[in-house]
């Protein structure tokens, strides 16, 4: 009898767990902070400045979400989490949302229960090599070592990519980024394999970058993006739609400079709905009807966003490429603010 | 036979040789050359190889050492300022980047205009030790010491004062409880007074401390936890732990020993269950399991968790380590503790931890020193270690992108430090204590 009320009462205390913690919304709004995981240290896309204001591409998206929900992009708590604990963390309601150049996979959407949010990033894994090796195409790799991080989707492409050119490799695994240059220049490696933008800031870090080369061959598609717990989606929405919202500022030319004026003064119909100026989006997913206009403020539209953080103009610089708007042949396509 | 005597005379020696200096082979460092390091030809081949094997180290460890840059703003100016000045091959150690962001491997990302806290929690830690640690410090000073634990807990996180003062009224209220009933019912004493404690904790405290604090705030600027980082984090987590386990693993050493059926089980399972788990699974329990079963909402701050997780699994090692010393006691000592009519406690104050510490001090510095080296197994549950996580933060900034051993070498040395001057202390101790034996 006892042991039926214990139970009982541990059921109850579960499933209160469960409804409670489904309305992140809430919880995000009682707090009064947003709590974003993220990458602990990925030149452009998160780190921590000296002061301990972390930025970042990822960064940049947890703020405009928290600006969005909160009105205060600096009203986000940023927990860094490892390759192999960032889904348990968000699952187990640690984060309100997973920021960290996470690849939306098949199995990660469903099994894991987390539901992707779009893609912020579409990125592809690439290998590095030493020039000196003489290898120009990643079909002349048959036999080499590989430094390759654990726990990624990286270490699966390969395997996948080596099987069907019927080449074989031998993996050597690394823990982190830094480990994984440490060994590639140390020669415990032939070559160096990530995702392609991890890449260009690994080489541009190098004493000499002109002595190694990034093979041509991307072997896969990283497509990276926020996700949210399953189950939410009032939450997921948000997060969705306020990705949107920045990569749909960027079409219509709305930049942090010229938001003010726009919102007072646009002709253009999808720019006020976006801007809360004309009917009330916001309305229909909980927030008010400036939200996407303050989550475009804080560090402003997709490509400020880009250029500011991991484009041309920084030391990494990586090119749009498939991060271009879809007018200008990239990947970029925000449904309609409707 | 004086015939020889008249021999003996002729060859008399009339001067004394001077004293000669013993022959180069057989002193100085000559000698102890050929004592310790060439005796013998299977030493000589040993002792050559050595020398081969440090030759190779330091040709590539010294240039290295030699070319150090302390003042550059990038991995890459330190790089240009080394192929400057020794040539374009050259290689050199770029500690720069120790010398701009020493700030953040210390106290990771406490405010700036605050860093006076965290030190004068560290000089006060020692204050409040010097009574525990040496004989010399007058006695008094250990009120300090009880106070301490709240006086830091309220420097480092800051907030109102009235919260750890709410914390430690629980322990004075026990404190009295038990002071009023041990005369009579020493057990029940202990009972009431853990009763009286955790009711002022979970029903009084509360309200209390908010009536307090609406009178007068009392209150500093708060810190949040995530704000910690490097040194301040892992001294924390480390010292709290040591503080926290070593009471804990004596209970625990001496429940193992106890007669008592519920005691003796709940603390075999305990620290049985606690050494068959790896640290890091406790962590992730903390961190990770602990949210499903908390109500939600409930903000649980992560650095308590990992101080209780942490505090526990030493405590289990730690028991461990005692029950070897109460096991090398000899039983004489126990009867003896009988005979003069002690109980219990008595028994155990006076007579067996003493000498059963004693024989285990080696032991558990050993722990807490494994203890304070494990907190850099924080950065599995998302706070900032020294070593890794304030690292790889530092490392993703594009300026020191590609640097690695200069800030292993420097978290290490402070590691280093840290851990050789706890193991010079415990043999001191062993030293101090010795004495009184001889």
């Amino acid at each position: 009898m006892k042991k039926t009320v214990f139970f009982g009462t541990l059921t109850a205390a579960g499933l209160a767990a469960g409804l409670a913690s489904a309305a992140t919304l809430d919880d995000v709004k009682a707090r009064g902070e947003l709590v974003c995981g993220v990458n602990p240290g990925l030149t452009g896309f998160a780190a921590p400045d000296a002061n301990g204001t972390w930025t970042g591409f990822d960064i940049s998206l947890c703020r405009a979400v928290a600006a969005a929900v909160l009105g205060d992009g600096t009203k986000v708590r940023f927990v860094p989490t490892t390759a192999e604990t960032r889904f348990t963390a968000l699952a187990s309601g640690e984060i309100d949302m997973l920021a960290r150049n996470s690849t939306w996979t098949f199995s990660r959407d469903t099994d894991l229960a987390l539901d992707f949010a779009g893609v912020n990033y579409y990125d592809g894994q690439g290998f590095m090599v030493n020039k000196a090796l003489g290898v120009t195409s990643a079909k002349e790799l048959d036999g080499a070592t590989i430094c390759i991080q654990t726990g990624t989707t990286t270490e699966l492409n390969l395997a996948d990519y080596f099987a069907i050119n019927n080449m074989s490799y031998t993996p050597v695994a690394i823990q982190s980024n830094a480990e994984g240059e440490q060994q590639y220049l140390a020669g415990a490696c032939d070559a160096y394999t990530t995702d392609a933008s991890g890449l260009a800031a690994t080489r541009a870090a190098f004493a000499t970058p002109s002595d190694h080369i990034i093979l041509p061959e991307i072997i896969s598609k990283e497509p990276l993006g926020p996700a949210t717990r399953q189950g939410d989606s009032q939450w997921n929405d948000i997060v969705r739609w306020t990705l949107n919202a920045l990569v749909a500022a960027e079409e219509y030319g709305v930049t942090s400079a010229n938001i003010e004026e726009l919102a007072t003064n646009s002709q253009n119909p999808e720019v006020k709905r976006l801007l809360g100026t004309e009917n009330n989006l916001g309305a229909m997913i909980g927030l008010d009807a400036d939200w996407a206009k303050r989550a475009i403020s804080v560090g402003g539209n997709y490509g400020e966003i880009f250029s500011a953080t991991i484009g041309e103009s920084t030391p990494i610089g990586l090119a749009r490429g498939l991060n271009a708007q879809w007018t200008q042949g990239g990947l970029l396509y925000a449904p309609p603010f409707r | 036979m004086s015939d020889t005597d008249a021999q003996s005379v002729f060859f008399m020696r009339d001067t004394m040789l001077p004293q000669v200096p013993p022959p180069a082979g057989q002193s100085g460092p000559v000698r102890w050359l050929r004592e310790n390091l060439f005796s013998g030809w299977f030493n000589t081949i040993l002792t050559i190889c050595g020398l081969i094997a440090l030759y190779f180290l330091l040709r590539g460890l010294l240039p290295w050492f030699a070319h150090s840059v302390w003042t550059a703003d990038t991995l890459s100016e330190c790089r240009q300022i080394i192929a400057a000045k020794w040539g374009p091959d050259a290689t050199g150690a770029c500690f720069a980047v120790v010398r701009e962001r020493w700030t953040q491997w210390l106290f990771g990302f406490y405010p700036r205009h605050l860093y006076w806290r965290p030190v004068l929690t560290l000089v006060l830690m020692f204050v409040a030790m010097a009574p525990v640690l040496f004989p010399g410090v007058p006695r008094k000073l250990m009120i300090f010491s009880a106070i301490y634990p709240f006086l830091g807990f309220w420097l480092l996180w800051g907030g109102s004062a009235w919260v750890p003062l709410g914390g430690m009224a629980g322990f004075v209220l026990g404190y009295i409880a038990w002071r009023v009933l041990r005369e009579n019912r020493p057990l029940v004493g202990i009972l009431v007074a853990v009763v009286i404690a955790l009711l002022w904790w979970l029903l009084l405290a509360g309200p209390v401390i908010d009536l307090f604090r609406s009178i007068a705030p009392l209150a500093i600027e708060s810190v949040r936890s995530d704000r910690f980082g490097g040194f301040v984090l892992s001294l924390t987590i480390g010292v709290a732990a040591i503080a926290i386990s070593l009471p804990l693993g004596i209970a625990l050493a001496l429940g193992r020993q106890s007669d008592m059926f519920l005691i003796k089980t709940l603390s075999v399972g305990f620290i049985e269950f606690i050494r068959g788990v790896p640290l890091i699974t406790l962590l992730f329990t903390a961190s990770l399991l602990l949210n499903y079963f908390l109500p939600p909402g409930t903000n649980f701050d992560i650095i308590l968790r990992v101080i209780i997780m942490v505090s526990l699994f030493a405590a289990a090692y730690i028991a461990e380590v005692i029950r070897g010393g109460l096991a090398a006691l000899p039983r004489g000592q126990y009867e003896a503790a009988d005979s003069l009519g002690l109980d219990y406690f008595q028994a155990q104050r006076l007579i067996v931890l003493p000498q059963a510490l004693k024989i285990s001090i080696p032991g558990i510095v050993s722990v807490f020193i494994g203890l304070f080296k494990d907190t850099t197994l924080v950065i599995f549950v998302g706070l900032l270690d020294p070593l890794k996580g304030i690292t790889d933060a530092v490392r993703a900034s594009i300026d020191w992108k590609g640097i690695y051993w200069e800030p292993y070498i420097f978290v290490g040395s402070i590691f280093f430090l840290f851990c050789f001057g706890m193991s010079r202390y415990s043999m001191y101790l062993e030293r101090r204590l010795k004495r009184d034996h001889r």
